[in-house]
Order: structure tokens, then C-alpha cells, then sequence
């Protein structure tokens, strides 16, 4: 089935194109990378999924429904920055998720965190950048959500953590929800992608099965990736 | 066991290696039943839809059957697995002979060394 369908998107801010002639469609249970250069166009598309932002033209359905508040229900987004109050203690943003979404599991968050051993009485002020970041994946991944939408989620965490974080987006993933991740960290995290889209000048450029790209190619997605964005 | 995986061929190929050995070596024996797609995709820390990919792929080959509502079965056939043993066996060995010949030296000379080879 069709979770997330994309039609003729465009988006200009300033009567400069930012995204041109989107055409995307993402079936249930796939783990999609969403690739490409710094201002390519992938936190404009992601915050288009999720409503953020108008489109200047074209549609945006999900489960065939044109986005809106029943979107924000499917979807659990992990924002590029946090856009949680740093004065807040762990178990106070846990208790604020819970109230904020009803398919929130916070048993499943809590034994997240203590797994990266993330004290939850602990203010998120007091806490190291990566840090955060670990707490607002954990609770965005505790949700019971079709579509989670994960921009960047790699960025501040060492490869360690990196590690322990894509083990968890697999063992959390069921065969009836998607997750889209969006990062340049192609090599870490292409093990769990079964299919690829890369983004480049605002325009999607190649869609495909990760395997099915790795044989015709005979390379790492990183590779290719790689040689087709070489600067 | 840590299973690594080379990026650089398709996963799916790397996991149905992975498959065929544990079929020669009788991790899973002939009418052993497996575990699910979802255990098998935990335990070596893949996508579940790349190991449903080489779960069909080693079915293909009749190495493995599903009954239907049951899961997924070892194949009753000994000696297809015996089969599949002998190809196994006989690349790994192709492979010695190739490196040994890049460093110039012929069958004989290369027997000479695996029997130098110490347990």
C-alpha cells in the first residue's frame, strides 16, 4: 500500500527553486535513506511531509489522505534541531510526549534510555549535545507511528552510539510502518536501507532498491553516491 | 557471533553465505525448522525485508521450504545440502590455488604448503 504519496511538488522561497517536480511514492515497511548533499533539498522535502511548510504547488498524501492534522497522528518527525525545552528534566518530557500522543509507549522509552544510559531525572540542560540528541530520538522512535521521519539523526553521536541507534531503529521497525532517514553519513547507515532516494539541486534523481543498486553498480551506495556528486 | 557485512555487494548475497553455511556445517540440520524472518534479521542485525529477500532466494534454490502456517524448513534432501557442501569445499579451494599461482606457484608446491599447515 501507498503510505506516502508525493505529486508534482514544487517549492520556491523567494522565487528561488528549492524543490522542483517532486514525485515520490513509499510503500509500508521500508527503511528508505533519503540521500544527498548539504542544501539539496532534504529538510525542505521532510518539513513539506510533515506539514511544516505550504507547498507552492502539488500534493502531499498519506494513506491516501491529503496531509493535515490526521498526518501529524501517522507521522513521528525527529526534527534537524531539538525543539525541546532544556529546562525540562527527561521524565518531564516523557510525561509531555505521553500527554501529546496517544500511541506514545513509554515503557518502551524508558528501558531505551536506561539501554544508553540516559539518567531520566536529569535536566536536558545539563546534558552534552549528543546527549539530547539520543533523548529525542528515543522518544521519537517510543512511538507507535506509520511514517517516522528522521532528519539527520546521526549528526552529533559517535559511532558507537551510531551503532546501538541503527540496532535500535531495526529492532523497533514492524513490517506496517516506513522510515525515511535523511543523512550524508551514507556509510553507516546503508546496512538497514532497503531502498535509496537521492536528492540533488531540489530534484529527486534516483529511486531504487539498495541491493538491486549495489549489483547493477558494483559498488557501495556510498560510492555511487560519491560519484555522482563529485564535486 | 559479530557477522560484518561489505557494503559494497548487495546484502542479500552476504546473508544467503551466511545461510549456506550454516546448512553445510549442520547448524540447522535436514527437516530442522528455522527461526522466523524477524529472529533471523535480529540476529544478524539486518533489515527484515533484505533477509526475507535471501530466506526466498535459498527457497528458490530448494535448500528450504515453507509449510504453510508452520515456517520455514531445512530440505528433507541430504544430499542436495551434501551437494551444496561439495561446491562449497571446491570453491574455497579454486580460491587457494588462484592466490598461490599470483605468487607463482604451481598445484604441487601448493599442496606442499597446506600440508604444512599446522592445526
Amino acid at each position: 500500500m501507498k503510505l506516502l504519496e508525493i505529486k508534482d511538488l514544487n517549492k520556491s522561497f523567494d522565487n528561488k527553486n528549492i524543490l522542483e517536480n517532486i514525485n515520490l511514492e513509499i510503500t509500508n515497511g521500508r527503511i528508505v535513506g533519503l540521500l544527498g548533499k548539504n542544501g539539496a533539498g532534504k529538510t525542505t522535502l521532510i518539513k513539506l511531509i510533515n506539514d511544516l511548510l505550504t507547498p507552492t504547488s502539488g500534493e502531499i498524501f498519506i494513506n491516501g489522505k491529503r496531509i493535515g492534522v490526521e498526518s501529524k497522528k501517522a507521522i513521528s518527525y525527529l526534527p534537524e534541531r531539538s525543539y525541546l525545552n532544556k529546562q525540562m528534566k527527561v521524565s518531564e518530557v516523557i510525561n509531555y510526549f505521553e500527554d501529546f500522543y496517544t500511541d506514545f509507549d513509554t515503557k518502551k522509552a524508558k528501558k531505551l534510555l536506561k539501554d544508553l544510559d540516559l539518567d531520566i531525572n536529569q535536566k536536558l540542560s545539563k546534558m552534552s549535545k549528543g546527549m539530547q540528541e539520543k533523548v529525542l530520538l528515543v522518544l521519537v522512535m517510543s512511538r507507535n507511528a506509520d511514517l517516522y521521519v528522521l532528519d539527520e539523526p546521526l549528526g552529533g553521536v559517535d559511532p558507537a552510539t551510531r551503532d546501538y541507534i541503527l540496532d535500535t531503529i531495526l529492532s523497533n521497525f514492524n513490517e506496517n510502518s516506513t522510515i525515511i532517514i535523511s543523512t550524508h553519513l551514507i556509510a553507516d547507515i546503508e546496512r538497514i536501507l532497503d531502498e535509496v532516494v537521492f536528492i540533488d539541486k531540489g530534484k529527486i534523481i534516483l529511486q531504487s532498491d539498495a541491493d538491486k543498486l549495489r549489483n547493477n553498480e558494483k559498488a557501495s551506495i556510498d560510492e555511487i553516491f560519491r560519484r555522482m556528486f563529485k564535486c | 557471533m559479530e557477522f560484518t557485512f561489505d557494503n559494497n555487494i548487495p546484502i542479500y548475497i552476504q546473508l544467503l553465505e551466511y545461510l549456506k553455511i550454516y546448512l553445510i556445517s549442520g547448524v540447522f540440520k535436514s527437516g530442522d525448522k528455522l527461526p522466523s524472518v524477524r529472529d533471523f534479521a535480529t540476529t544478524f542485525k539486518v533489515n527484515p525485508n533484505t533477509m526475507q529477500k535471501a530466506l526466498m532466494e535459498l527457497e528458490s534454490m530448494k535448500l528450504i521450504y515453507t509449510e504453510r502456517t508452520n515456517g520455514k524448513f531445512v530440505t528433507k534432501d541430504e544430499d542436495l545440502i551434501k551437494k551444496l557442501k561439495d561446491e562449497y569445499a571446491m570453491t574455497l579451494a579454486k580460491s587457494y590455488f588462484e592466490g598461490m599461482k599470483r605468487i607463482g606457484l604451481g598445484k604441487a608446491d601448493s599442496i606442499k604448503y597446506l600440508e604444512g599447515v599446522k592445526d
